[in-house]
């Protein structure tokens, strides 16, 4: 199934990209996606203990399974203010 | 007709109006509103500052300004908060953030104000990328999750303190 993920800051600037389209497999957590992500992306790695998730603009625990057509979104710390 | 007071809770890549933003909290049974703003400083950790950059996830961002608030509401029922946060490039002296917590009495308003921007920045989906000399820098500070009690009481006790 189709997903997609939005990447902010230092993540977006590692892969190239705000958005990206996403087949992952029917029950895949959000935190399998992350996964999946890190394996493309090497400098994702390093933030494994520290993003935060957000599911369809709410956040949403890392364990989160996924929906067709979700929209996940991948936060580094944040820095407002 | 359009409401005078304006939006409580906006992302915004436009300059932000301090007044609008106490404008969108006032209303007669308040004696007091407390406001906060940010600036961006021309120094940070021995690093100039040229100018920052703000990026913000938006949506996510005004919904959680909007849990701030009704955090804050539990906490100090009568307290109403407005928080507008700038997105963009700032320069030196410009204002990110602007906040205002109305209250029918003083201690409550100025409390709720530090509560909301402890909050900012323990959780708002929003990124400082900090242009100085010689280069640029992501700032990365919490991991937001606004689930996690120990970081609300922090923000709750340094609003108390």
């Amino acid at each position: 199934m189709l997903v997609t993920v939005r990447l902010f800051a230092r993540l977006r600037e590692l892969a190239g990209a705000s958005e990206i389209a996403r087949e992952v497999p029917e029950g895949a957590t959000a935190h399998a996606l992350w996964t999946d992500l890190a394996r493309e992306f090497p400098g994702f790695a390093g933030y494994e203990r520290s993003i935060s998730c957000a599911v369809n603009e709410e956040y949403a625990p890392l364990a989160t399974v996924l929906q067709p057509g979700d929209d996940v979104a991948f936060l580094p710390p944040v820095s407002g203010g | 007709m359009t409401d005078p007071a304006g939006p409580a809770f906006l992302v915004t890549a436009a300059r932000l109006d301090t007044a609008a933003v106490a404008a969108a909290v006032a209303h007669p049974g308040c004696g007091a509103v407390a406001t906060f703003v940010g600036l961006v400083r021309d120094s940070n950790l021995g690093r100039r500052v040229l100018w920052l950059e703000y990026e913000a996830y938006a949506p996510l961002a005004e919904r959680t300004f909007e849990g701030i608030a009704e955090e804050a509401a539990a906490r100090w029922a009568s307290a109403r908060l407005a928080i507008h946060h700038r997105t963009g490039r700032l320069e030196i002296g410009e204002a990110s953030v602007a906040i205002a917590a109305a209250s029918p009495h003083r201690a409550e308003a100025f409390a709720a104000c530090r509560y909301a921007i402890e909050r900012v920045k323990q959780i708002a989906p929003i990124w400082k990328h900090e242009h100085v000399e010689g280069g640029d820098v992501w700032i990365e500070g919490a991991t937001a999750d606004p689930a996690d009690a120990a970081a609300r009481n922090l923000a709750f006790e340094r609003a108390c303190s």
